[in-house]
């Protein structure tokens, strides 16, 4: 399995690279960490006439907090993630996740941006993104902006980047107050692409009652998706009245385009999201009920 | 098309070359260097028989350009053992402990070990299972490759080692 051929491109800044994605056109992409993009090529479902590396843009790397923001460089290495203490305390569904994503020798290259642009329905990040209301910062020749995760994902492997968009960033808000996180999936061997998975981010006030929660599902739709109906659902209710059984159900019910293939049809997909939620949804509450998640809450 | 220049370290020799932009590094490694110790099983990232050390970090060699190792430190399998031949220890608890059969998958099981054992020198089962969970074998089992891991940790739990007895017979199976 050889990549088709293509011309290499090391740009030196961020800017340079947005300036070379705009003058080749859309014969180009973006190379990150590789992980997805060189197997694409290898088995030969994408080719491209130019690949431009970013891999090694300092600019791009880094953890950093500024009030109630923690800001991700897009280039940061997944590895970087599970070990920084910064994302533990303040971004605790991201570091939870990260153990999820391949396997070590994945994540010492793989990167967060690339797996934000990628944009895989199967995949963490897009997840943990959506359920935390998180922002992407993307930059062209025209500038940067910000594009809200509800609007990122547009179709399966597509996002709302323009070809001569790079995301350069990605920001997450700090759930302070009583919180609770959690990540569930389920696969044939660690390390696989999940049949199914769930990652449950919730709030809970004083009161018990739900303030906030974010549900993103993995692997059950054509685009990474957000159980917007299911949270609608359960805010304002007393958390203890909600039942993860209940709430698999709600997040699942409307799914009309699970996909379904040699591992399981959809509707088995369906039945282990489901459960997923459920699983995420007790892990989560009982953490925010119980104050056990001391880190957001610095 | 590309034709691009690239100047890294491999095994402490230094290669300064031109090489075409889609070729992989474990490509690079296997038919530019001649070093074949480097297996290819899945070439698209799964296996982990490609695995070698770049800067330190234990990668996917199927999974990055040559070109992306340009002004790097490479490390295969070929670097492992010491410069008059020895066994590392990781290598040697393989051999000691039945850790390998057809050796297919075993340099990128020795390069992963390798990494697991230097960031993290004394890890518990699961950190073991996890670290090697991205390496594939198809013939030995994996039990005998964990008490290679616990013997190079030091814990002596290679069950062969402490008693000195002889490395088991392999049996086909």
């Amino acid at each position: 399995m050889k990549p088709p051929p293509f011309d290499y491109h090391r740009p030196a800044s961020v800017a340079e690279a947005a300036q070379m994605l705009a003058d080749l056109g859309d014969d180009a992409k973006v190379l990150a960490g590789g992980q997805s993009l060189v197997p694409m090529l290898s088995l030969r479902l994408a080719y491209l006439d130019h690949l431009v590396d970013i891999s090694r843009l300092v600019e791009l790397k880094g953890v950093e907090r500024s009030g109630d923001v923690v800001r991700i460089g897009a280039g940061t290495t997944e590895a970087t993630v599970e070990r920084d203490q910064l994302v533990a305390e303040a971004v605790p569904l991201m570091a939870r996740a990260t153990p999820f994503i391949g396997h070590a020798q994945i994540r010492n290259r793989g990167t967060v941006g690339g797996s934000i642009a990628h944009a895989d329905p199967a995949a963490e990040y897009p997840a943990v993104v959506l359920a935390l209301d998180a922002e992407a910062e993307a930059t062209s020749p025209r500038g940067t902006r910000t594009i809200a995760a509800e609007d990122l994902f547009t179709g399966l492997w597509s996002t709302a980047l323009d070809d001569d968009e790079i995301l350069v960033g990605l920001r997450f808000p700090v759930w302070t107050g009583r919180c609770g996180f959690a990540i569930e999936e389920f696969a044939r061997r660690h390390g696989d692409f999940a049949i199914a998975g769930a990652v449950v981010a919730v709030e809970i006030g004083e009161d018990d009652l739900v303030k906030r929660c974010g549900i993103g599902l993995i692997g059950l739709g054509s685009t990474p998706l957000r159980a917007t109906a299911a949270e609608d659902q359960i805010i304002g209710r007393p958390v203890g009245e909600v039942t993860g059984d209940e709430l698999g159900r709600l997040a699942t019910e409307p799914l009309d385009n699970v996909p379904a293939d040699l591992n399981g049809s959809a509707v088995y997909r369906t039945h282990v999201g489901a459960a997923m939620v459920a699983r995420a949804w007790d892990k989560a509450s009982s953490e925010a009920r119980n104050g056990t998640n001391t880190g957001a809450n610095r | 098309m590309s034709d691009e220049r690239v100047q890294l370290t491999i095994n402490g020799r230094t290669w300064d070359t031109v090489v075409e932009s889609r070729l992989t590094l474990a490509d690079f490694l296997r038919e530019r260097c001649g070093l074949t110790g480097t297996h290819l099983g899945c070439e698209h990232g799964v296996c982990g028989a490609c695995t070698v050390m770049v800067d330190g970090d234990a990668v996917r060699s199927c999974l990055m350009f040559a070109v992306q190792a340009d002004g790097t430190e490479v490390t295969t399998v070929e670097g492992i053992a010491e410069p008059d031949g020895a066994l590392s220890p990781v290598q040697s608890a393989l051999r000691e402990c039945h850790g390998l059969q057809c050796g297919f998958c075993t340099p990128g099981f020795v390069v992963s070990i390798t990494a697991l054992l230097r960031d993290n020198p004394d890890p518990s089962d699961d950190e073991i299972r996890e670290g090697l969970s991205g390496n594939l074998c198809r013939c030995t089992g994996y039990q005998g490759i964990l008490k290679a891991v616990r013997m190079a940790a030091g814990d002596g739990e290679g069950d062969h080692a402490a008693e000195g007895v002889e490395p088991t017979t392999a049996v086909s199976s």
